[in-house]
């Protein structure tokens, strides 16, 4: 079992090809980041060299009583341990590049007056970057911009929320299975339409109807309104919200169900009383999930929503948000260390730290429900 | 006592009719979202659908001298502003391949300009004057001008011109991205799910890599394109706007979905079989290899499935690294730019032309299509390959 042909054969390839491969990804990565030129050739002979010198050592294990499956799965099990620590990698880059970026930024400009201040008018800060002008009247006050995103988000929440909810006590209280079996995939649908795709119906066809409606009740509102994406938005967040409460609302216990029951209380009462507080932690853990994709949600609010900063409570009105911000400064024609280029960065950093916050609170309590209820299939 | 009871059956009444209306309710909100997906679908089959069709028109091509240099010589006057400019464009370049055209005259179909099309179809246009418009009438009335269906949104690339632009290069970008993700993402998430579910002892390590996993998995996607371009762009200097940093970013993104759904795949596959393997010898890795990864593939390749389809859907991160070209001709390469269907139909929808809209919503019932087919097939081999134990 532990001494097969093969194995030994494997154990061959790994002590041959292993060290090579380690040799020259290490070349490559240190040309890259040291910018020193190896000679792709001699790296390439080298490579070579060690992958002889793996051959002859490995040879030289190779005994009646040495056992090869041993070692190649040390082997492989580094391997898997290494692929597992590339999630940690992720994060950790997206923390360094963002962190990295943002400081820059704050060199630059006050910490205190972006996170307080009102304007958001990045200016001429290009043709500082670039060596002209001092990049005076450009102004990184980010208020407006979270202003506009928390409204939208908040619209999003008014509509996906009830719905959610309520299509989730629906689903796991009163439907008949056959409902249930075509309900459930048609609310995945949703969840599998591409932003994008909503985000054109939000610009094209819901947009021009709430100016319509507006119009016909006298209010005046913009085509690059709140209120589209915000409903848009919320349409897309449903499913989310109503997949995990009909979950929850199916994992507490039939027990409390039936003691209610007993009782004398309606089946309405035991879902309101009982039911629902039982499955709370849940559906708030599902409504921050829902919260967190809102506030990080990028092509709806790009295709529908405006481009100018305006700090406002009026839904009719144009606003902008966070992640528009990102892409206008990403997709711009600017330096890429031009004040507005990083100041993408800082908003990312916020954006970071508010939806891992919010992902973080919802890992607890759907955990505290776990445990309430010795729940295993959440 | 009566009373008591009047009251009582009163109460009763109307709490009935309270549990009643939460039914009511919360079954109208489950038809609220079912209507949202109609109005939906509805709303982009209506717009997308006249896309699928093109407005043709028959035409006498006369190979001139003239034409030779100005092509709009080789059709008669009063048509060449109905007809599609790149069919004159092409004209000089056609007899310059082939100088025996010299002197002939070919009867052929040819592209309507987009002017045209949207006026048969029944929109609003302003390009065109009255006199125009009863030419066009006329020419349908005499069977010249015809709505063909539109294979060449199917077979060309983007252009500027409406009438022209085409999603092919956006496949061919899509299919190279995906090969690039799930390359990437796949052995790598079904490493990862393998080593946590199989091998990893339970320390913090482990559980760190868990939270974070689950973290990654509702990051905005608008981030890893902050990190695509700040380490794969700016730091080791892949190209831009390639299906190469577009697919390891989205690789990145696709990660915790297959991880997940792997660990759920590898969870569900019975203790009694690792134990029978352990039984007659076999090493950790060798139970895995042999029985435990086969047994769980299915569920395997349905995450895979549906994170692919998530991935194809992604807009934000690739506008970041670039992927939003302008890709005219199609070109299937992995260090060229290159757009994806999503971000050709977000291109499409920022031209002001009215002609485009409806190539937007084309451009969604093909991405549409695509998507939904992916998650049908991940859901038939679910219920294909589900056993349960």
């Amino acid at each position: 079992m532990h001494a097969q042909p093969d194995q030994y054969a494997w154990f061959a390839v790994v002590s041959t090809a292993g060290p090579a491969i380690l040799l020259s990804a290490l070349g490559a990565f240190v040309m890259l980041l040291l910018g020193s030129e190896i000679p792709t050739f001699s790296l390439l002979l080298l490579s070579l060299a060690v992958a002889l010198v793996g051959l002859g050592v490995g040879m030289k294990f190779i005994r009646s009583d040495f056992h090869a499956r041993r070692a190649i799965e040390s082997v492989i099990l580094w391997v898997l341990a290494g692929a597992a620590t590339i999630s940690i990698l992720t994060t950790l880059g997206i923390l360094i590049s963002i962190i990295g970026e943002a400081i820059n930024f704050f060199q630059i400009h006050s910490f205190w007056n972006f996170i307080t201040g009102t304007t958001w008018a990045p200016g001429n800060s290009f043709l500082a970057a670039a060596g002209r002008g001092d990049g005076s009247g450009a102004e990184f006050g980010s208020v407006p911009l979270f202003a506009g995103t928390f409204m939208i988000t908040a619209i999003a929440m008014a509509v996906a929320v009830p719905i959610g909810l309520l299509s989730a006590i629906y689903m796991a209280e009163f439907a008949p299975a056959r409902v249930r079996s075509v309900a459930k995939p048609m609310l995945e649908v949703l969840a599998g339409i591409p932003t994008v795709v909503y985000g054109f119906f939000a610009a094209i066809t819901v947009a021009p109807f709430i100016v319509r409606l507006a119009d016909s009740v006298g209010l005046d509102a913009s085509f690059n309104n709140a209120l589209a994406p915000g409903i848009v938005m919320g349409i897309m967040i449903i499913p989310f919200i109503s997949s995990l409460s009909d979950d929850v609302i199916n994992a507490v216990p039939d027990s409390m169900r039936q003691g209610s029951l007993a009782l004398g209380m309606t089946k309405g009462e035991t879902i309101r009383d009982v039911v629902i507080p039982a499955a709370l932690p849940g559906v708030i853990s599902a409504s921050l999930l829902g919260m967190s994709r809102a506030l990080g949600e990028t092509m709806i609010v790009v295709m529908a929503a405006g481009m100018r900063p305006n700090l406002t409570i009026n839904p009719l009105e144009e606003m902008t948000t966070v992640t528009v911000r990102i892409v206008a400064a990403m997709t711009g024609d600017l330096e890429f260390d031009s004040a507005e280029t990083l100041s993408a960065f800082a908003l990312g950093l916020v954006l970071f730290v508010v939806t891992l916050s919010l992902n973080l609170v919802s890992v607890i309590m759907i955990r505290r429900f776990r445990n309430k209820y010795r729940v295993n299939n959440l | 006592m009566s009373d008591s009871y009047d009251q009582i059956s009163q109460q009763l009444k109307s709490r009935h009719r309270k549990s009643t209306r939460l039914k009511y309710m919360s079954m109208g909100a489950l038809a609220l979202a079912g209507a949202f997906l109609l109005i939906f679908f509805a709303d982009m089959l209506s717009k997308g659908l006249p896309a699928f069709k093109q407005a043709m028109i028959n035409i006498e091509i006369n190979y001139t001298e003239d034409a030779a240099s100005n092509g709009r010589a080789a059709v008669d006057q009063d048509l060449s502003t109905i007809i599609s400019r790149s069919v004159v464009r092409v004209i000089p370049l056609e007899m310059r391949n082939d100088p025996s055209l010299l002197g002939t005259t070919v009867q052929r179909w040819v592209l309507a300009s987009a002017n045209v099309d949207q006026y048969l179809k029944g929109n609003p246009v302003r390009g065109l004057d009255d006199e125009e418009k009863a030419r066009i009438d006329r020419l349908v009335e005499d069977g010249r001008v015809e709505m063909q269906f539109n294979a060449g949104f199917f077979s060309r690339g983007d252009s500027k011109m409406p009438e022209l632009a085409g999603i092919m290069s956006a496949v061919v970008g899509t299919v190279m991205t995906m090969i690039v993700t799930l390359g990437i993402a796949f052995p790598i998430g079904v490493m990862t799910a393998v080593y946590l579910e199989e091998f990893a002892p339970d320390n913090k390590l482990t559980q760190l890599i868990e939270i974070n996993i689950n973290n990654l998995a509702a990051i905005p996607s608008i981030l890893f394109g902050l990190l695509g371009l700040a380490i794969f762009i700016n730091f080791f200097g892949v190209p831009r706007s390639t299906p190469l940093v577009g697919g390891m970013t989205l690789a990145l993104m696709t990660l915790p979905v297959i991880i997940i759904s792997t660990r759920t795949a590898l969870r569900s596959v019975p203790e009694s079989i690792r134990h029978a393997a352990f039984g007659v010898g076999c090493s950790r890795w060798q139970v895995v290899k042999d029985h435990v990864l086969p047994l769980a593939m299915p569920g395997i390749m349905t995450g895979s499935i549906i994170g692919l389809a998530q991935a194809m859907g992604e807009t934000a991160p690739l506008i970041i690294v670039g992927m939003v070209a302008f890709i005219p001709d199609v070109t299937a390469s992995f260090t060229q730019a290159a757009t994806v269907m999503p971000a050709q139909v977000f291109t499409w929808s920022g031209e002001p032309s009215r002609a485009f809209v409806e190539k937007t919503a084309g451009g969604i019932i093909v991405l549409l299509a695509v998507l939904i087919s992916l998650n049908a097939a991940a859901v038939l081999l679910r219920k294909k390959f589900e056993r349960r134990w």
